[in-house]
């Protein structure tokens, strides 16, 4: 049989994957990181980002980030045309500075995670998340 | 790997590690010229605990020609060490002679005559036989099946994996992970695992909706074994739903997880455990990466990239054990495991030499019974074969670049893509193909081949993108298996470089032409993993290229140039 444009494009997977890999950061994560921190020093722990190394589905890829004592944690995707995820704010009576979610990445790219300590101090984590048509496993 | 020299120096480092491999026994054996069952299976039996790790079966009931790759290049810090090497180097590096059965068994190289001289490898009568013998030195040993078992032949097609969950319950496995076993579906899965009378295992196995460990598959089992509590770890393939068909299993997801096997690790410790076994489908360079990052492991029973290494590959205090596929090879590894470490280990991995090894009469007549039904299918030659078809190797097989044929043949394209995948027996020159053969690497449950237009610069995308999957310097993100197969269309690859720049000089064999990335090209291929693919299955396209050809001799391929191994 013949195919369409349209199945053609299905049979590629994500048809986003047609542009430049991998996704670079942009400005507008830099800012973003100014704005919560407030351009303080960075620490490299503090602050835990669980993420698959290579997403099951870019639409729907499923995170953790942790940090013990934190007041608020920001989740950045830095290759996405809108890198702001999510910010989670944790009162003095939250039980555990934790959470999960989901996000769309629009392909491979680092996701960031930065949170503000008990201390006043911002730790980050970075963990890169590859989305791949896939198709060749032995 | 670990040279007789610097194992010393790990054991004398590690100071209680000490251990031995059965390898020199059956290297030796070349000098003798004759090979027999009980040099095959000679084994001092050592400590308290003995493994049996099978794995990659590919569903090869029956004993088949299995060429080791010729090339399997290695990234980052995996650049030269095994499995990465290949051929005579992998001869001179173990001290193995050429023409010897182990140069037969473990390398590439001189395939089609020693073959004739050797014989056939596999058959899980065979391997029942090897089972046997080392539950009769050790009645307690435990049997562990790391998986891709349920896939690979015309029988295993026809009835859904029966054929070999029947075979293996009747060699009575203790516990068992998974990868293509679930492109049977998740509902034959869960039928087929819900009356399985061993262990199912996988702790990186969750629920896609939730998130949390699914109940079908419990991350652990512990045994007593000689007076040792052990835990076995299960670890799936990672990326089942990207390597294959997520749509056929959507309601799992998989991923390393490797902070999750830490915890399972640190769990099962605390509850006594005295030797923890991973049973694991990550693949050999994952399954290092993994060793140096979770502690507590004693031994990884790796898979899915289907390499055979005749010792044990150290990373840490955790051994990596790496048995081969397709039924070509059992391994035995004897543990002494006192207080709760592992003191020693000795360890050989079994070549299954089918015309040495006796055929065990029960399972044999199992496997009669399975084939039974299909007997005239299997069977019906289809051609002659001229040339070695074979498929291992990191760009092109043999049996790809005949299946390439085929497709744009068959299917009238200009370019045709064949997936990397690892299974696969061969064929030496002389041999007729029968509907078996074509089966044995062409079956699998999403078949159809496609026929679609691609402009050059999509087919540039899938290239660098299959590329990153196998070449990323990071273990982690590879998904095991081998470039996808090109006909039609030659490229050059330069694996150091970065995705997105590693493809290059892409050109149109029929015309000499470079590829042009605005223009449609028409490709046909199989084994798409998205759903509502159309197209006749792939080993009726083969079959018929066959027909029409009577005997197959396949050219020499070099269309595609590789630098930076």
């Amino acid at each position: 049989m013949e195919f369409t444009r349209r199945e053609t494009l299905a049979l590629g997977g994500a048809a986003a994957l047609t542009f430049v890999l991998p996704f670079r950061a942009n400005a507008a994560v830099d800012d973003a990181i100014a704005e919560f921190t407030g351009g303080a020093d960075l620490a490299d722990s503090g602050v835990e980002l669980t993420a698959p190394e290579i997403a099951e589905n870019g639409n729907t890829v499923p995170i953790e980030v942790s940090a013990p004592g934190a007041s608020a944690i920001i989740v950045l995707a830095a290759g996405n045309p809108t890198p702001g995820v999510a910010t989670f704010n944790f009162g003095p009576l939250a039980a555990s500075q934790s959470a999960s979610t989901r996000m769309r990445l629009a392909g491979t790219q680092d996701v960031i995670a930065i949170a503000k300590l008990a201390d006043g101090s911002f730790a980050r984590s970075a963990k890169t998340v590859k989305v791949t048509i896939g198709g060749c496993g032995g | 790997m670990i040279s007789r020299r610097d194992f010393l120096q790990v054991s004398m480092a590690a100071s209680a590690l000490v251990g031995a491999s059965g390898f020199g026994n059956w290297s030796r054996l070349a000098a003798q010229q004759a090979l027999t069952q009980d040099q095959l299976l000679q084994f001092d039996t050592f400590g308290n605990v003995s493994l049996i790790h099978v794995t990659d079966i590919h569903a090869q009931l029956k004993p088949i020609y299995f060429r080791e790759p010729s090339v399997n290049i290695g990234v980052g810090d995996n650049r030269g060490a095994v499995p990465h090497v290949t051929g005579a180097d992998f001869r001179r590096l173990y001290g193995i002679d050429d023409g010897s059965p182990s140069h037969y068994a473990l390398s590439s190289g001189d395939f089609s005559s020693l073959a004739q001289a050797y014989g056939r490898v596999g058959g899980l009568d065979r391997v029942a036989t090897v089972v046997n013998a080392i539950r009769a030195d050790r009645p307690d040993a435990l049997l562990l099946d790391g998986g891709d078992t349920w896939h690979g032949s015309y029988t295993c097609y026809h009835t859904e994996g029966q054929d070999m969950v029947n075979a293996m319950n009747q060699l009575r496995p203790d516990a068992m992970t998974f990868h293509w076993e679930f492109t049977l579906g998740s509902d034959r899965v869960q039928e087929i695992v819900e009356g399985l009378p061993f262990a199912a295992l996988g702790q990186n196995i969750f629920d896609a909706e939730w998130d949390e460990p699914a109940e079908l598959f419990p991350p652990y089992q512990f045994f007593e074994r000689g007076g040792v509590k052990i835990a076995v770890i299960g670890q799936a393939f990672p990326y089942m739903p990207i390597a294959n068909p997520g749509w056929m299993f959507p309601e799992y997801s998989f991923g390393i997880r490797d902070e999750n096997m830490q915890a399972m690790v640190d769990e099962v410790r605390a509850q006594g455990a005295e030797c923890v076994v991973c049973l694991s489908h990550n693949g050999f360079d994952v399954d290092k990466s993994m060793a140096s990052k979770v502690t507590g492991i004693d031994v990884i029973l790796t898979g899915h990239t289907h390499d055979a290494l005749p010792e044990p590959v150290l990373v840490g205090d955790t051994i990596l054990i790496a048995s081969g596929s397709n039924g070509k090879f059992v391994s035995r590894v004897d543990l002494d495991i006192q207080n709760g470490r592992m003191m020693g280990f000795r360890h050989k991995l079994i070549p299954i030499f089918s015309d040495v090894i006796e055929p065990d009469p029960e399972m044999a007549a199992l496997i009669e019974e399975e084939r039974a039904p299909f007997k005239d299918q299997l069977e019906e030659v289809i051609g002659q074969t001229d040339s070695l078809l074979y498929r291992r190797g990191n760009f092109n097989g043999t049996w790809d670049d005949l299946i390439c044929d085929a497709l744009m043949s068959e299917r009238e394209a200009d370019i045709a893509m064949s997936p990397g995948v690892r299974w696969g027996p061969s064929l030496i020159p002389g041999d007729d193909i029968t509907r078996e053969d074509i089966w044995n690497v062409t079956s699998m449950t999403y078949g159809k081949a496609y026929r679609s237009e691609m402009t050059g610069e999509f087919i540039k995308v899938i290239l660098e993108d299959v590329a990153d999957n196998i070449f990323n310097p990071d273990p982690y993100y590879q998904q095991g298996g081998d470039m996808v197969r090109i006909g039609g269309m030659g490229y050059r690859i330069d694996i150091q470089k970065p995705q997105g720049e590693r493809i290059s000089d892409m050109t149109l064999l029929k015309t000499g032409e470079a590829i042009d990335p605005a223009k449609n090209y028409v490709v046909a291929g199989w084994a798409s993993v998205n759903e509502g693919t159309e197209g006749p299955q792939i080993w009726d396209v083969v079959e018929a290229h066959i027909k029409k050809l009577g005997t197959v001799t396949v050219q020499p391929n070099d269309s595609v140039t590789v630098v930076g191994a």
